[in-house]
C-alpha cells in the first residue's frame, strides 16, 4: 500500500461538501497563496505517513453520522498532489460505500500523461470536486499564488466535460480579489461549465496568520481585513446569483 | 358528557394504568409542522405580561417577591392569575401562590434555609412561623443535622461529597399528574383506601407501618388537591371530559405538587402523548379548533415558566440559573414498534416559536433514528433556532425503563407513576484523587479528612502505585457517601413526605438510589497522563503536592481514543460496583449519573490542581464532557468517547453539552437542520444517553455578558449539564464558564 503524507483529520465536517463529513488534510501544496490559512500545510515532506486503510477504519468510525448524504472530503494542502494515494483511498472508500469528495485548487492538474490518465480515474471514484478559483486573472493569481491558472481552470473545463459535479468557491480578499470586474470574469467562466452545483464565497480571515509566524514567515497580508457583510453579500450576488 | 367516550381498551379502566391507556389510544403522526397554529391575542397578551413581571423580577434582583406570612399548602391561597383583571384570556389556571413570580414560604425542608431564602431577598419571614418550625415542628435539615456522623460532616464541609438534598427538598419524584385527567380524584381516593385498608394485615411491621402513614398521608393530599381545584372553581372529582379539562386537571396534579415541594427538580413528566389523545378527540368531535389547541398547550406552558421556589445562596451557586427543571418529554418509540410522536409534541415545540426561547419547561425529545424525519427536522430546526431543548436516547432507555418512563430532573429515568428516585447529588472523584495522592488530607482546608494513608513521596507519579491508592480512597469515599444519602432520604420520608406527588404513584413503588460522579474527565485524563506520559509533582513547603507538570504527550478523553476511553469506562464501573456493594435505604437500587449540572463549577473551586493540568480551584468540565481543550479531533469524536460510556451502568444517565457554531454546523439553516438530525442519529445509535445542543457562537455569548440589557438577550436561552438557562441570569462565573467551553469551529 501507498502511504499518504497526511497533515491532519477532522472528525466533524458540515461545509465541504455535502451532509456530515469526515475531514482528511493531506500534507503538501505546490501554491503559495498569500492569504493561505493553512500554511502548515505546504511543507511536501512533513506529516504523518498513512496508509489508506488506516484512514478508512478511521472515517468509518463516523459512518453512523453520515446519513445517506455525508462520506469524507479530502482537503489539504493539495489532494492532487497524491493522486496515486488519492486514487487507492478513494478505490478503498467506494469499496465501503463512502460519498468521497475532493477539495482542490487544482495546481497539480495536466493533460499530459501520466496524470491525465490518473485523474480521468480519480474522476471514477469522486462524487464531488470542490475547486478553488483563486484568481480569474492569469497574471494576478500568478502573484496572489505563485503559479499560473490556465491549467486551473482547463481541470475545470475538463469536468464540465465529463459532467462531474462541481463547488466552486471564491476566497474574497480586500483588495486581492474583491474586484467586481474580475469577479464578473469568473462568473463569466462559471456560466460556461455546466456542472456547476453551487457557488461559493468565502470571506478571508485571519485565523490562520499565527501560523505564518509560527513557520518563521511574514505575514504578506498584515493588516487586510475580513471583508464586512456588505462587501461579502455583494461579492455574492456577482458570483452566487 | 361521558368522559372515557371513544376510548379503548379495558385494562386501565379496571384499574391505575395510563401507560395502557396510551397505547390503546394515541395516534402516531408522521406529518410535518405545516398544521400548527400561530399565538392567540390572549397568548400574546398573557406573555407579554409575564415577561414585564419577568423583567421587574431581574430588576429586583432576581426574585419578584417573597412570601413571609403564610406557609405553603395546597389550599393556604385563593385563586391566583397572571392578570386578575384579565383572568378570563388564562384557558389553564393555577399559581403556586396569589400572584405570579411570588415565591412561597415553604420550611418543611428546612426552616433556617426557608427563611434565609427570604431575607437575602429583603423579606423577614414573620417569627412565629420561625419559632413554630424551630421549637414546635422539626425540618428536614434539623434532623438530618441530627443525626449526621463527625465524618458525614467533615466530608460535606469539605467538599468531597456536596450539594446534598439536605438543605433543599430532593426533588426528582415526578407524580403521574395524567392520572388526575384521566381517572378523576375520587376513583384514585377509592384505589388508595383500598390499598390502605389491607396494607400490613397480619404482618404489622416497622415497614408497613411507615406505609400505611404514608398511603394516610396521599389520600389527605387527594382531598386536598380537590379542595385546591375547588378555589379555582374546578371540581376534579371526576374525570376530564374535554382536552380543555385533561389539561386543567393534569395541571391541578403538578400544581399540588409544587405548592408542597420545592424539590431541585419538579419535572412534570411524559404528558404530550396523553394530552393528544384528548385533544384529537376534541378536534375530531369538531368541538376544539388548532388553534384553541395550541392556546391550551401555549397557556400550559405559560404555567410552567412561572414556577418558582425561593432559594438561598448556596443552592443558586450549585445550580444556577433559577432552575425549577419542570422537565417535559416528547417522542420516543413504544414497545409494539410505532413511535410516539404525537401533533402534540410538535405544539410543544411550537411554544419556544409562538412564545420565544426559554428555559422552562425543560423540553425534552425522546430520541431513536426511528422517529419520523419529518418530527426529527423540526425538533433540530427549533434546537438551531432556539437552543433550548435536549435530547435524551429512548432506544437505551426503553430496554430498561420501558415506554412510559418520564425524566425525572435533567436526564435521570423513572417509570411514570411506578418508581420514585432518591436523589442523591455527587461525589468529587477528582478531589478523591487528591486525597490519595496526599494521604487524605484536603489541600484546601489541610485537615484530614480522608483515611491517613501514606502519601506518595517520590517526585514522578507511579501508575500503580496511584491506582492502589486511589482505590483504597475511593472505597472509602463510596462507602462514606453511600451511608450519608441513607441518612438523609430516611429524614427526608420522616419529615418532608412528598404526600401529594406518592398519591399519583403507585402504593408499592420501585425506588432507585442515585449517586453521581463529578470531576470525571478530570480524573480520567490524570490517569491517562500518568500511565501514558510522565507527570511531575511539584509541592509545596508542607511536603503536599500542589501542581503537576506533565511531560510528553497522552491521550485525552475526548478524541476517540480507545486508550483514555478505556479508563473512563473502568473509573464508571468501579464506581458503580463499589456503590452496589452497600445497603441502601429501603431496598432501593443504585444507580449512578455523570451530570453536574452547572455544580462543575462550584465542586472544581473547591478541588486543588489534578496531575491532567487542570489548575487548582478551577472549574471542572460538566457532566460526561471532556475537559477543556482536550477535544483535538473535532465534535464527532467527542461525541464517540462520551458514546462509549455503558449506559447500564449510569441508569441515572449521562450528561454531555455540545456548544456548535453556526457556521460549523451548515451553509444554511435547511443544511444545519438535515446535519444536526443526522448527528443525533450518529450519536445515539452508538448508544450515548443524552445531547444538550447549543447552536451559537462565542461572539454572541460574549456580547450577551456584556450587553444583558439588550432586547434579544432577554430570553436568550442555552443549554447547560441537563437545563437551559437564561444566559443573562447565570453568575458571571458560571457565564465565563460557558464561554471558555470548547466551541467546535471549522478553521
Amino acid at each position: 500500500m501507498i502511504k499518504g503524507r497526511i497533515h491532519s483529520t477532522e472528525s466533524f465536517g458540515s461545509v465541504d461538501g455535502p451532509g456530515v463529513r469526515f475531514l482528511i488534510f493531506t500534507q503538501g501544496c505546490g501554491m503559495r497563496c498569500k492569504f493561505c490559512h493553512n500554511a502548515d500545510t505546504w511543507n511536501r515532506e512533513s506529516g504523518t505517513l498513512m496508509t489508506a486503510d488506516e484512514l478508512i477504519a478511521q472515517a468509518l468510525r463516523y459512518r453512523s453520522y453520515w446519513g445517506d448524504k455525508g462520506g469524507i472530503t479530502v482537503s489539504g494542502g493539495e489532494p492532487l498532489l497524491q493522486i496515486d494515494f488519492l486514487t487507492e483511498l478513494f478505490t478503498l472508500a467506494k469499496e465501503n460505500g463512502i460519498n468521497t469528495c475532493v477539495d482542490t485548487a487544482g495546481q497539480p492538474f495536466s493533460r499530459r500523461e501520466p496524470f491525465f490518465g490518473k485523474f480521468r480515474q480519480l474522476c471514477g471514484l469522486t462524487d464531488l470536486f470542490i475547486c478553488d478559483i483563486k484568481h480569474i486573472d492569469p497574471g494576478l493569481h500568478k502573484e496572489l499564488t505563485g503559479v499560473k491558472n490556465d491549467n486551473i481552470l482547463d481541470m475545470l473545463r475538463f469536468l464540465s466535460d465529463i459532467g462531474k459535479p462541481v463547488w466552486i468557491r471564491q476566497v474574497l480578499v480586500k483588495g486581492f480579489t474583491d474586484d467586481d470586474k474580475y469577479l464578473r470574469k469568473t462568473r463569466e467562466f462559471i456560466d460556461e461549465l455546466k456542472n456547476v452545483e453551487r457557488v461559493e464565497v468565502l470571506p478571508y480571515h485571519t485565523m490562520g496568520a499565527y501560523k505564518w509566524k509560527e513557520l518563521g514567515m511574514e505575514y504578506p497580508l498584515e493588516g487586510v481585513e475580513p471583508p464586512d457583510a456588505d462587501r461579502i453579500k455583494a461579492a455574492g450576488d456577482i458570483l452566487v446569483k | 358528557m361521558e368522559a372515557w367516550r371513544g376510548f379503548t381498551g379495558r385494562k386501565w379502566k379496571e384499574d391505575v394504568n395510563v401507560r395502557e391507556f396510551i397505547q390503546n389510544n394515541y395516534t402516531p403522526y408522521d406529518g410535518d409542522e405545516s398544521f400548527l397554529a400561530e399565538p392567540t391575542e390572549a397568548t400574546r397578551f398573557l406573555w407579554d405580561k409575564v415577561q414585564a413581571l419577568q423583567k421587574e423580577e431581574r430588576k429586583r434582583g432576581g426574585v419578584l417577591e417573597c412570601e413571609t406570612e403564610v406557609v405553603s399548602s395546597l389550599t393556604s391561597y385563593g385563586p391566583g392569575y397572571i392578570d386578575e383583571e384579565h383572568k378570563e384570556l388564562e384557558k389553564i389556571v393555577g399559581l403556586q401562590t396569589d400572584k405570579p413570580l411570588k415565591r412561597a414560604f415553604m420550611p418543611y425542608g428546612g426552616i433556617k434555609m426557608a427563611a434565609q431564602a427570604a431575607s437575602t431577598y429583603g423579606y423577614n419571614v414573620n417569627e412565629n412561623l420561625v419559632k413554630i418550625f424551630t421549637d414546635y415542628h422539626k425540618t428536614h435539615n434539623q434532623a438530618v443535622f441530627d443525626v449526621y456522623t463527625p465524618e458525614m460532616k467533615k466530608v460535606r464541609h469539605n467538599h468531597i461529597i456536596t450539594g446534598l438534598p439536605d438543605t433543599y427538598g430532593r426533588g426528582r419524584i415526578v407524580g403521574d399528574y395524567r392520572r388526575v385527567a384521566l381517572y378523576g380524584l375520587d376513583f384514585l381516593i377509592k384505589k388508595k383506601e383500598k390499598d390502605l385498608r389491607y396494607c400490613g394485615d397480619r404482618n404489622m411491621s416497622e415497614e408497613h407501618i411507615r406505609l400505611r402513614e404514608e398511603i394516610a398521608e396521599q389520600i389527605r393530599a387527594l382531598h386536598g388537591m380537590k379542595k385546591m381545584a375547588e378555589i379555582y372553581g374546578y371540581d376534579i372529582s371526576r374525570p376530564a371530559e374535554t382536552a380543555k379539562e385533561a389539561v386543567q386537571w393534569l395541571y391541578f396534579g403538578y400544581l399540588a405538587a409544587i405548592k408542597t415541594q420545592n424539590g431541585a427538580a419538579m419535572s412534570v413528566g411524559r404528558i404530550s402523548t396523553f394530552l393528544d389523545i384528548y385533544i384529537k378527540r376534541d378536534l375530531d368531535e369538531g368541538i376544539l379548533t388548532e388553534s384553541e389547541a395550541q392556546e391550551l398547550i401555549d397557556h400550559l406552558v405559560l404555567k410552567f415558566r412561572l414556577v418558582k421556589f425561593a432559594r438561598i445562596p448556596s443552592y443558586n451557586e450549585l445550580f444556577s440559573g433559577d432552575p425549577v427543571w419542570v422537565t417535559l418529554e416528547m417522542a420516543g418509540v413504544g414497545m409494539d414498534g410505532r413511535h410516539m410522536v404525537t401533533k402534540n409534541d410538535f405544539r410543544f415545540l411550537h411554544t419556544l416559536e409562538n412564545m420565544g426561547p426559554a428555559p422552562e419547561p425543560n423540553l425534552t425529545v425522546l430520541w431513536s433514528s426511528r422517529l419520523p424525519e419529518n418530527f426529527k427536522k423540526y425538533a433540530a430546526k427549533i434546537s438551531v433556532d432556539t437552543s433550548s431543548i435536549q435530547y435524551e436516547n429512548d432506544c437505551v432507555m426503553r430496554p430498561v425503563w420501558g415506554d412510559d418512563y418520564s425524566i425525572c430532573c435533567c436526564v435521570s429515568a423513572t417509570q411514570t407513576g411506578k418508581e420514585i428516585q432518591f436523589f442523591g447529588a455527587r461525589a468529587n472523584l477528582a478531589k478523591c484523587l487528591n486525597y490519595a495522592i496526599n494521604g487524605g488530607v484536603d489541600l484546601k482546608t489541610r485537615e484530614q479528612v480522608g483515611p491517613e494513608i501514606r502519601p506518595i513521596t517520590s517526585e514522578y507519579l507511579d501508575y500503580d502505585e496511584v491506582m492502589h491508592k486511589f482505590n483504597i480512597m475511593f472505597s472509602w469515599l463510596v462507602e462514606l457517601y453511600v451511608n450519608t444519602l441513607n441518612l438523609i432520604h430516611y429524614m427526608h420520608d420522616k419529615y418532608y413526605y412528598e404526600a401529594a406527588e406518592m398519591a399519583l404513584i403507585d402504593t408499592y413503588t420501585r425506588r432507585t438510589f442515585a449517586t453521581g460522579i463529578a470531576g470525571f474527565s478530570h480524573v480520567v485524563d490524570s490517569l491517562s497522563a500518568i500511565k501514558y506520559a510522565k507527570v511531575k509533582t511539584i509541592r509545596d513547603e508542607d511536603g503536599f503536592v500542589v501542581d503537576y507538570e506533565v511531560e510528553g504527550d497522552y491521550p485525552h478523553y475526548g478524541n476517540d481514543d480507545e486508550r483514555a476511553d478505556q479508563i473512563a469506562i473502568w473509573l464508571l464501573k468501579a464506581f458503580m460496583k463499589k456503590v452496589r456493594e452497600h445497603h441502601t435505604y429501603r431496598n432501593s437500587e443504585p444507580t449512578t449519573s455523570i451530570l453536574t449540572i452547572t455544580s462543575n463549577v462550584v465542586y472544581g473551586k473547591a478541588t486543588g490542581a489534578t496531575p491532567d493540568g487542570r489548575k487548582a480551584f478551577t472549574p471542572f468540565a460538566p457532566g460526561a464532557n471532556p475537559a477543556y481543550g482536550a477535544e483535538k479531533n473535532g465534535l464527532l469524536a467527542s461525541l464517540n468517547s462520551v458514546a462509549k460510556l455503558p449506559y447500564e451502568y449510569a441508569l441515572d444517565g449521562i450528561s454531555n453539552t455540545q456548544t456548535i457554531s453556526p457556521d460549523a454546523l451548515g451553509h444554511n439553516d435547511p443544511e444545519r437542520i438535515d446535519n444536526l438530525w443526522h448527528i443525533l442519529d450518529g450519536y445515539f445509535d452508538k448508544g450515548a444517553h443524552h445531547l444538550n445542543v447549543n447552536v451559537f457562537g462565542v461572539e454572541k455569548l460574549r456580547d450577551c455578558m456584556e450587553h444583558p440589557e439588550k432586547p434579544e438577550y432577554a430570553n436568550f436561552t442555552i443549554r447547560v449539564s441537563g437545563y437551559a438557562v437564561k444566559f443573562i441570569d447565570l453568575t458571571r462565573e458560571q457565564q465565563l464558564d460557558v464561554i471558555a467551553r470548547t466551541e467546535h469551529k471549522v478553521l
